[in-house]
């Protein structure tokens, strides 16, 4: 568990993060999402120490991050950038391998767990392995990014857009992965992000900032429903509310028991997923599998309700 | 058409040196002069010797420029370069026992404008036709000890011995020695105290931005003294030094000599270290530096894995500068009597005698040329081991 208690950051007269209180539980995505100049940066920054508070603290599972050396604690904290960050005259493995090298892990057991996160990310550790990070795809870059900050397996992971510079199709890829990763491994993780629609894909709890205050934290479904300013109302987009709102509900949720006609859509799939199928073949309800076997159907007037602005 | 055309493609730039040599050939190509100090008459390439003699030097040197004409046949180019070369030594090897015989005991002879003409051309054609073949940093090394090798063997055989410089070098055979270790010794010498200061002031100016502010300006302020007023100046200082201190002068400190020039290149060698350690450390991408320090390096660990290596072409390139202007500038300090190659230019400067001037700039050249060429090599090799690999 993460608490952030009253936490301030001033440059000269400027409030750059104004008296921010929020408990990031552990095990979950939170993903700090506001425009350039909000403060989203410089409070994920604080809590590694790359920047030092003014005033207030972050307490880390109990104990104070003052407590701690600053290069001590982010070791302990995994760290991921925007433009992957990684070093040009290093291989891939020695690029993963920093933090364990800097925890002075046995050469084995480094290897081993370099093979191990390659495998995790869908690169073949053979043929990955030895190569330099201009010989990678941007995408490539990235996840040798992500996997270096997870490399000695913290509790804690910090993300300042990482997926920032890559493009649609591929960081859709990439957000797809964190999320499988994160079932899988179950770290904390705080990610900082400008985009409302990687906040609502990822996150378990949304922070917005603006202006250096923490104006909302709640869930996806709460920013979207009942959002606490004008402010959070814009990021989230009027016009697009009910189709954000759909994209949150998995179908499996409002199935209901019966067969459907046409072209079958997953169970994991989300409501807006399942209201393209119906609109765009003019169906009224679609059929849902899972394994390859039909276990029900939803209805068009389901995920209207689903959809329905509900005080 | 357009086939035969592009076959009989000619370079712009062969075609500029065969006009160029071409030119040169008219003008004289060695002088014979009755003594070491007054001006000699200048003879033609066809007059310096019999004809047989001359012809086949000729030859190579029409042959060498004929064959730098062509565009995309960099080895032909390469190869004209080299025969040019050879036709010109061999005629200075025919012409200067031929010129001499019969013209008294004290005659001298030396190449003229027309043999540094030619030799500038084929120099600079011999370096466009490697820029076009672009060698690999091993291939040029070989390349460079091929060209120093030949160099020394020709020196070595004594051919050359009649020529004037020649003679001027068999007369201080110890001297030229002795000023060649000093020449080093101040180039090297120099370099090396300049990057154990250097190095560790960069990485400081590096880390303080105040430190950079008040250091950078300074080094640019001594880059400014002209050259000679800085070894003057060094007279008076380490006069003092050397008259306050007890036992500096024991060390060999004093007003002028070895201390006073190698502490003026020095300080001239200061400004492209700490530059460029400073500009090197700072080339390592930010992303790369942001997630050095933010998973956790301390700042030794970030400055040793990261910022050096990253830096290390470019810290490489300060020291190469260094070099270069060091040899070059050491001349000077045989105006205040520390040694070099310095001392035979001012001597012969006194007695207007040319060609000991030339034994002491020739061989600052080649050992400027040969250091420059060297370091480039290694600076390539580094970048090929810290940059992108793409190929």
């Amino acid at each position: 568990m993460i608490e952030i208690k009253g936490l301030t950051k001033m440059y000269g007269d400027v409030k750059a993060v104004d008296d921010v209180t929020m408990t990031v539980e552990t095990g979950t995505i939170t993903v700090i999402v506001g425009t350039s100049g909000s403060g989203k940066t410089t409070l994920l920054r604080m809590v590694n120490r790359l920047e030092e508070p003014t005033s207030g603290e972050v307490r880390i599972n109990g104990t104070s991050t003052l407590s701690v050396q600053p290069h001590i604690l982010r070791r302990r904290i995994g760290y991921a950038i925007q433009g992957h960050g990684l070093f040009p005259h290093h291989t891939v493995a020695r690029n993963i391998a920093a933090v364990p090298n800097l925890l002075n892990w046995p050469r084995d057991k480094i290897a081993a767990r370099v093979d191990e996160l390659l495998e995790l990310f869908s690169m073949d550790p053979v043929q990955f392995r030895d190569r330099y990070p201009a010989d990678l795809s941007g995408g490539q870059q990235q996840r040798v990014g992500v996997a270096r900050a997870l490399a000695s397996r913290p509790d804690l992971m910090l993300m300042d857009e990482p997926f920032g510079a890559l493009d649609p199709i591929i960081r859709a890829r990439a957000q797809d992965d964190l999320r499988r990763i994160h079932t899988k491994l179950g770290s904390t993780i705080m990610l900082v992000t400008h985009d409302m629609d990687e906040a609502i894909r990822l996150a378990d709890k949304i922070a917005v900032m603006d202006a250096g205050r923490l104006v909302q934290y709640g869930t996806p479904a709460e920013i979207i429903t009942h959002p606490a300013t004008d402010f959070v109302a814009d990021m989230v987009g009027d016009v697009e509310r009910p189709l954000r709102l759909l994209s949150l509900i998995p179908v499996s949720q409002i199935m209901v028991d019966g067969p459907a006609e046409g072209a079958a859509i997953a169970a994991d799939a989300s409501l807006r997923d399942a209201l393209s199928a119906c609109l765009w073949t003019g169906r009224t309800a679609v059929p849902v599998e899972r394994g390859g076997g039909p276990i029900g159907h939803v209805t068009l007037d389901a995920i209207r309700a689903c959809a329905e602005f509900q005080p | 058409m357009t086939q035969a055309h592009r076959r009989l493609a000619f370079s712009a730039t062969g075609v500029l040196f065969a006009i160029l040599g071409l030119g040169a050939l008219l003008v004289p190509f060695m002088t014979i002069a009755a003594n070491r100090i007054v001006e000699g008459d200048g003879m033609r390439i066809w007059n310096i010797a019999t004809p047989s003699a001359t012809l086949p030097g000729l030859a190579a040197v029409v042959a060498g420029l004929l064959l730098g004409l062509p565009d995309n046949m960099t080895r032909a180019r390469l190869a004209g370069a080299v025969m040019g070369l050879a036709g010109l030594v061999w005629l200075l090897v025919q012409g200067a026992p031929a010129l001499l015989e019969g013209a008294g005991a004290y005659a001298r002879v030396s190449p003229a404008t027309g043999f540094w003409c030619l030799l500038g051309v084929f120099l600079l054609l011999a370096a466009d036709a490697l820029a076009g073949m672009a060698p690999g940093p091993v291939m040029r090394a070989e390349l460079l000890a091929t060209a120093v090798g030949v160099l020394a063997a020709v020196l070595w055989s004594g051919a050359l011995s009649d020529l004037s410089i020649m003679q001027e070098y068999a007369s201080r055979r110890d001297a030229f020695l002795a000023a060649t270790w000093q020449h080093l010794g101040l180039a090297f010498g120099s370099l090396a105290a300049a990057a154990a200061l250097g190095f560790p002031l960069g990485i400081l100016c590096h880390h303080q931005i105040k430190l950079r502010s008040m250091t950078m300006p300074v080094l640019s302020f001594l880059q400014t003294i002209p050259s000679l007023a800085m070894f003057g100046l060094m007279i008076p200082v380490l006069a003092w030094v050397g008259a306050t201190f007890p036992g500096a002068q024991a060390l060999g400190i004093a007003g002028i000599g070895f201390a006073p020039a190698f502490l003026a290149l020095v300080l001239y060698a200061l400004l492209p270290v700490v530059g460029n350690t400073v500009a090197g450390l700072a080339a390592a991408p930010q992303a790369a530096r942001d997630a050095a320090l933010g998973m956790g390096m301390t700042p030794r660990q970030r400055l040793w894995r990261v910022e050096l290596p990253l830096g290390l072409p470019i810290i490489l390139t300060g020291l190469r500068i260094v070099l270069v202007q060091n040899i070059g500038l050491a001349v000077i300090a045989g105006l205040i009597g520390g040694g070099g190659y310095g001392t035979f230019v001012f001597q012969g400067l006194n007695q207007t005698a040319t060609d000991l001037i030339l034994l002491g700039t020739l061989p600052t050249v080649a050992l400027a040329l040969t250091a420059a060429i060297f370091m480039n090599i290694f600076v390539d090799l580094t970048r090929t081991s810290t940059d992108a690999r793409n190929d």
